[in-house]
């Protein structure tokens, strides 16, 4: 991070957030929020996150909160807008992502962005629309649930097309959403994504706990990113207290960390293997996986070690027996691993299904903003692991995983890449293991302040931004996951694609429901 | 192809003996499937609003270890063809009218499994503005399975307790 603050010229008093992450924070003006969002638009930069506050009870107004990435590192914007005029400059132009973080900042704060798309996003009937549920002044318990309105989907005309409506119940064990697809024959013209089915008031939740309470919460926004979220968490409630996290359960936060990204990716090779129609690829995989869950349960007492990271380091160390057992069981992985690319690469059906399907190209991903595994999957660089380096991270050699072509192929070829890049990187870990305690008391808590955490999750970003109360409670808690990005390529990727192959591109992003309505 | 076949042949059979206190449970239990519903028993699964930790577990059901299929047990994709339901989540609002719709279009006599912490009492998530809490507090529900999530082997367990329940 360059110690210097970013456009002088523009006069915003930049300081130093507290914490980890390399980051600078600002009040700004409306103008001024459009004028560094351009800029760094313009210099390749990407929208991180967007959420709202209502701070009017510590005399703050509103608050729009915008967190970018720039080369340097993480920028955070605070627009403060009038109780009685709460409205804000749409930034969806210069980054389309934000359109949906808009719409679910007005359903649940009440701020408009000015000129934006105003449908619902999150709000379907639990809530009148007059109603916020994040207003200090909010219901805290259930209102009687309004009529749903009828959702303005885009309507495609012309002759011979029709619509096909799929959810929110799906046809296998995932989760619940809607897709609306515009077709002709089976050729997919138009994809349209309702979200939102699975919002259950987590934001809300999060308000008055206290910050180690969160955590457990936290931890469980996206499952399958449960140490992800539990991390970035922590590292924000640590920020916020000025709490020094141990050198080893640091160590040890990556090492789960590695972990959680090897299981999802072994998951998610099996299915994709399934849904090109090669069953075997799902039971091989869904085999090492399931012994990688069971190493899980043995070292650290859970197949998903969901409560295994609180705020100030971890719960349990390794056993004495604990690298031996880790050390063992990733040699045999890794060999399996060869042995089953090897099969993938080489089997003309599969590969037939892989190439070409559900493309996003490099432009495309650049432009939409795309983060994480399927970014790098269409030639964007990026990495908070290598970007941001922070510890133990900064210490390792390490590579974003990269292949240009942007379609199911180079999702797939990702994912092995990473899958044993993360085995090198956790004997790395094992190797280097410090020696210090595990978990150190939280400081004093900075009441008011801004505390932020993030981490590279296996499919992309996963942020946390966390403001406390005077008596050291949750004021507002905002878990961010990186499937908001990622959603909108999905309705590009499907585009002149046939319908039956949607289930296999959908499963090559295989983004966050939960995550995502929260 | 003969790669596959030699890997297959390699790894051998990776199935496990069901759950411990199930070798009796096993052979009463493909006669209750049997005398219950006539045939293999067929599940749908419904989030109705979970972290997608139990969704982990379920899949899990599936993979050689635990090999569901074998048990008589198999996933089918809509509730017109299921027997039981298999709920997880505590039940978001935005997903109520979906669950009971979804209960309705399961013939009798039918199962309701409700899965997890989230799904048995409402979990983390409780009762809010957003969220109806626990499965049984949308439709009627036969067997919970706490844990968060539950192992592949609670959720094997549940199931089958579940058809014991409705055996007569």
């Amino acid at each position: 991070m360059k110690r210097t603050m970013p456009f002088p010229d523009l006069a915003i008093a930049w300081h130093p957030l507290a914490g980890e992450l390399p980051a600078v924070h600002a009040i700004v003006s409306a103008t001024q929020l459009v004028l560094v969002c351009r800029r760094i638009r313009e210099e390749g930069g990407r929208l991180v996150s967007l959420w709202g506050e209502d701070r009017r009870t510590d005399g703050n107004g509103y608050r729009l909160c915008v967190m970018l990435q720039t080369s340097d590192g993480l920028l955070v914007m605070e627009q403060t807008m009038p109780s009685d005029q709460p409205a804000y400059p749409d930034l969806s132009r210069l980054f389309p992502s934000a359109a949906r973080l808009q719409r679910a900042v007005y359903d649940l704060v009440g701020l408009r962005a000015m000129g934006g798309d105003e449908r619902p996003w999150l709000r379907h009937s639990s809530w009148p629309a007059d109603a916020y549920p994040l207003r200090a002044e909010a219901m805290v318990s259930a209102t009687p649930e309004v009529p749903a309105e009828t959702y303005r989907f885009i309507q495609v005309a012309g002759e011979g097309v029709h619509e096909i409506a799929v959810g929110p119940v799906h046809a296998g064990t995932i989760e619940s959403g809607h897709f609306r697809f515009s077709v002709v024959g089976e050729k997919m013209l138009r994809l349209e994504e309702r979200l939102g089915y699975k919002h259950k008031g987590i934001e809300k939740r999060f308000e008055g706990m206290t910050l180690t309470e969160g955590v457990r919460l936290a931890a469980r926004v996206s499952g399958d990113s449960t140490i992800a979220y539990a991390w970035a968490y922590s590292m924000a409630a640590e920020a916020l207290t000025g709490t020094r996290t141990p050198a080893r359960a640091l160590t040890l936060r990556a090492l789960l960390l590695e972990r959680e990204r090897i299981a999802n990716h072994l998951g998610d090779l099996g299915a994709l293997g399934n849904d090109a129609g090669l069953a075997f690829g799902l039971t091989q995989f869904s085999r090492l996986k399931e012994d990688l869950l069971r190493v899980n349960a043995s070292l650290w007492g859970a197949r998903y070690p969901m409560d295994a990271i609180v705020p100030g380091g971890v719960r349990t160390d390794l056993s004495p027996d604990g690298p031996r057992q880790l050390l063992t069981s990733m040699a045999a992985l890794e060999h399996e691993l060869h042995v089953l690319r090897d099969i993938y690469d080489n089997h003309a059906g599969v590969q037939d299904r892989f190439m070409d399907a559900g493309c996003v190209t490099a432009e495309l991903a650049r432009r939409l903003g795309m983060v994480g595994l399927a970014a790098r999957a269409s030639g964007q660089t990026q990495d908070w692991r290598v970007d941001l380096a922070m510890p133990p991270y900064d210490g390792l050699t390490l590579e974003p995983a990269v292949h240009a072509h942007g379609d199911v192929a180079a999702r797939v070829a990702v994912r092995f890449d990473e899958t044993t890049a993360s085995l090198r990187v956790c004997r790395d870990l094992l190797a280097t293991m410090p020696q210090s305690t595990l978990c150190e008391p939280l400081g004093e808590v900075r009441a008011g302040a801004l505390g932020i955490g993030g981490v590279e999750g296996w499919r992309g970003p996963v942020v946390v931004a966390l403001r406390a109360n005077v008596n050291g409670s949750i004021a507002r808690c905002h878990p961010h996951d990186p499937s908001w990005h990622n959603w909108p390529a999905i309705e590009h990727a499907i585009i002149d694609n046939i319908v039956p192959d949607f289930p296999l591109i959908n499963k090559s992003f295989n983004l966050s429901y939960s995550g995502h309505d929260l | 192809m003969w790669r596959m076949l030699r890997q297959i042949a390699r790894i051998g059979l990776a199935t496990e003996p069901p759950p411990p206190a199930a070798p009796e449970v096993q052979t009463a239990l493909h006669g209750d499937i049997r005398r219950v519903f006539g045939r293999a028993l067929c599940i749908r699964h419904v989030d109705a609003g979970s972290c997608n930790g139990c969704e982990l577990e379920i899949h899990a059901l599936s993979n050689p270890y635990y090999n569901l299929e074998g048990q008589g047990i198999r996933f089918v994709a809509s509730p017109r063809h299921a027997d039981a339901l298999l709920v997880t989540g505590p039940v978001s609002r935005h997903m109520a009218e979906a669950l009971r719709r979804t209960y309705a279009a399961t013939p009798e006599p039918k199962l309701v499994i409700a899965v997890g912490d989230c799904g048995a009492c409402g979990g983390v998530f409780g009762e809010s503005y957003a969220s109806l809490g626990r499965v049984a507090n949308v439709i009627p529900v036969d067997v919970t399975v706490p844990g968060c999530p539950p192992s592949p082997l609670a959720l094997l367990q549940g199931i089958l307790s579940a058809v014991r329940q409705k055996s007569p």
